[in-house]
């Protein structure tokens, strides 16, 4: 079930397309990683979903209608340039932005204050936001973005700012509301959190969509097939290379009497093969299988759409 | 719709708040009533303190007409030569010495003054007059003029303007009074504009550059944002300007009772309109107030005042929301303070301009120049209230209002594609051609 998808969507600025035909599928309890390099058509797709611009073309559906503006009431969204009042008392600033989400001022309040005894700073409901860190400041726009508990939620790069403390409970809380069932998109140019997090990506580039689907999937398709085997002394190289599933990359010498090897196999089912071809050969110590982390991913295909493009 | 009300609330509620709006709703009153007070005030306070002058009156003719009042006191030396006075002066406690010619009545001949610090011209046209009386009644009497008679002669004339309306009323009218409140509305529209729209500016940049913007717009219509900015900071204006009327109504009737009232009944009143024959005007305020007390009364009565309030308000307003949302346009464009001058020159050269045309409007309110600019809506906001007071066709006015309402409009609609556009760019140099980009979005 998707929640929200967009359809073909176009969008120009006066001089250059923004974007071109964009369509993605967000599940419903699933964190959505929407990926791209720096002026990719995020930010743009980004708001368009929030309706703070419209599409040229195509069309944006939430919960499998056509985006309206009273949907703006069940989407959070903490954007990447954020800021809050300097000169308002926190709570009376949270509460007035979640007075414009829709909230009643009294609902308003008592979850604010759950939330604020959660992360520990119930004692900032009446300090200035002037006053505050920006670490302190991040939190509270945290809490602003999902007190109103939205069905969808979109975080565009929220661990900037954050201390590894304060990281990790933003993570913790991120996959909390998952649980409850709230559906995420997640935007950010830190690959490693996005393994952590996300269900399915969307990797855009010059406007366009050039990946889409579950993690899982993409780094299963970009996986080389590549493979190491430990050995212990002695191997025997010669029987080992005698065959016509894999071929064999490098042997290089460990310490302690061992050696790596790398083989990439011609066909992607043939591990049963490369075991026992290496039994034959000596005596294993581990095997594993290279699985290309989402940031060469990353930095693969964006480079190689660099590369089209300079073509043309 | 309520959202607009959330932002209007916010907007109104932190600025009433704020520590400069109590102060400038305190000082604001004080220095106005201050405007009123403290010449009158200092006039009367002026004539108390005691001023004696020794007179050596070489022509043994004129010190009897220095007469001695409530603070000039006036000493005849019988003989004496100024060179010895001026060795004695600083013990003999007077304030001044002045020394009257022999020959006093030849037109070269001066009197003189001698003193250890400047004098008052008060007190030097007292003397100046006084024996300028005395030498015409010596002169009259030489050629043989009764005194009484061309006193019966002098004319004193005062001119009597009456409006004759479409209805066959007649309302008397008092020229000075139109001017006068036509140019303290202009002012208190012209400074409310100004205030306030730098106020909707300033508030726009502090969102765009405090990145709070892009929270409030996934919540509500950048137009919603906008106006409730645009109202919110109206509603503070409105809120001040009543203070004001209020306050600075207070204070000048309390000051009434305590300074003025008192001063009337005490003699130095009557000092006061003797010695400053040279001040007609506020000669003129006290007659008014005194004998023609329930004349000037019935003029006050019979200016248009519902008219002039329903077209203050109507053009504090209208004046305002036109200027607001060209202010909010520029605060949205821009990312600094210093890019905001290119902007706002433009915009402020018809408000300027409007108040410096204020003295030509006011010499002439029905004049060519006094209907163009009060028709045209970016100066009528100011224009239109300095005229009403000497009445204003009713078709003028209609025409004038209606520009109003579709210009501000259509400043309104400008704004808001600027404002859209603007307020989501961060860090980029704003030109006018880039402007002109965005109202096609």
């Amino acid at each position: 079930m998707s929640l929200l998808s967009t359809e073909n969507v176009i969008k120009k600025y006066a001089n250059h397309l923004a974007l071109d035909k964009v369509s993605i599928s967000v599940n419903e309890g699933q964190i959505f990683g929407l990926l791209g390099p720096n002026g990719a058509g995020k930010t743009s797709l980004i708001r368009i979903i929030n309706q703070i611009t419209a599409p040229d073309e195509g069309f944006v559906y939430f919960d499998n209608v056509p985006l309206k503006p009273q949907h703006v009431s069940q989407i959070g969204y903490l954007p990447e340039e954020r800021g809050l009042y300097k000169k308002m008392k926190i709570g009376e600033q949270a509460i007035y932005l979640a007075q414009l989400k829709g909230m009643q001022k009294k609902i308003a309040q008592v979850k604010l204050k759950e939330w604020f005894i959660k992360f520990e700073i119930q004692d900032w409901w009446d300090k200035k936001v002037e006053e505050l860190s920006k670490g302190m400041q991040q939190k509270i726009q945290f809490i602003v973005t999902i007190v109103h508990e939205p069905r969808l939620l979109i975080f565009d790069e929220p661990f900037s700012g954050f201390d590894p403390i304060n990281a990790n409970l933003l993570k913790t809380e991120i996959l909390a509301l998952k649980e409850k069932g709230s559906t995420i998109i997640f935007s950010t140019h830190n690959m490693a959190s996005v393994e952590e997090l996300c269900d399915d990506i969307a990797l855009i580039s010059n406007g366009k969509t050039i990946l889409n689907g579950s993690l899982s999937d993409i780094k299963n398709q970009f996986k080389p097939n590549i493979f190491e085997i430990i050995f212990s002394k002695p191997f025997n190289k010669m029987e080992f290379a005698m065959n016509s599933f894999f071929e064999l990359l490098s042997i290089e010498e460990l310490r302690n009497e061992s050696l790596s090897v790398k083989v990439k196999l011609k066909d992607p089912m043939a591990t049963n093969e490369l075991l026992s071809a290496g039994i034959k050969a000596g005596n294993i110590i581990s095997f594993n299988e290279f699985i290309p982390s989402m940031n060469e991913i990353f930095i693969n295909i964006v480079q190689k759409e660099k590369l089209k493009i300079t073509e043309n | 719709m309520d959202k607009i009300l959330f932002i209007l609330l916010r907007e109104y509620l932190t600025r009433v708040k704020k520590k400069s709006f109590i102060i400038m709703s305190f000082v604001g009153p004080i220095l106005m009533a201050a405007l009123f007070i403290v010449p009158v005030w200092l006039a009367t306070m002026e004539d108390d303190e005691k001023f004696s002058v020794a007179v050596l009156d070489e022509s043994q003719q004129f010190y009897k007409s220095l007469t001695n009042t409530e603070t000039y006191t006036f000493t005849f030396l019988p003989e004496g030569k100024i060179s010895e006075l001026k060795k004695t002066y600083f013990e003999s406690g007077y304030n001044a010495v002045l020394n009257i010619p022999k020959d006093i009545e030849n037109p070269n001949q001066k009197l003189t003054l001698y003193s250890d610090q400047q004098i008052k011209l008060s007190v030097q046209s007292y003397i100046t007059q006084s024996i300028e009386k005395e030498i015409e009644r010596l002169r009259m009497n030489e050629k043989g003029i009764d005194v009484k008679m061309l006193d019966s002669i002098e004319a004193d004339l005062n001119i009597n303007t009456i409006v004759w309306t479409a209805e066959g009323d007649e309302n008397e009218s008092s020229t000075e009074l139109s001017m006068a409140i036509g140019f303290v509305f202009a002012l208190i529209i012209y400074m409310f504009i100004f205030m306030y729209g730098a106020q909707v500016m300033r508030g726009v940049m502090e969102e765009k550059t405090g990145r709070i913007v892009e929270i409030i717009i996934s919540s509500v219509k950048p137009f919603q944002l906008m106006m409730g900015k645009i109202l919110g900071i109206a509603l503070v204006a409105l809120t001040q300007f009543l203070l004001w009327i209020v306050l600075t109504l207070a204070i000048v009737m309390t000051a009434n009772v305590l300074i003025i009232s008192n001063s009337q009944s005490s003699p130095s009143s009557e000092m006061f309109q003797n010695t400053t024959p040279a001040n007609p005007d506020v000669e003129k305020m006290l007659e008014n107030s005194d004998s023609n007390a329930a004349n000037f009364m019935k003029i006050v009565y019979n200016l248009p005042f519902g008219m002039i309030l329903f077209s203050f308000i109507f053009f504090f307003i209208g004046g305002y929301l036109l200027y607001a949302s060209l202010f909010a346009a520029i605060g949205g464009a821009v990312d600094n303070e210093t890019d905001v001058q290119q902007f706002m020159l433009p915009i402020t050269i018809p408000l300027i301009l409007s108040i410096v045309l204020a003295q030509t409007i006011i010499q002439n309110p029905h004049g060519s120049v006094a209907f163009w600019f009060s028709i045209f809506p970016f100066t009528s906001p100011v224009i239109m209230i300095i005229r009403v007071g000497f009445g204003v066709p009713w078709w003028e006015m209609a025409l004038s209002m209606f520009l109003l309402i579709i210009t501000f409009i259509g400043t309104t609609w400008v704004a808001a594609k600027i404002y859209r556009t603007g307020i989501l760019l961060y860090g980029k140099k704003v030109t006018y051609k880039e402007l002109w980009k965005w109202l096609r979005y």
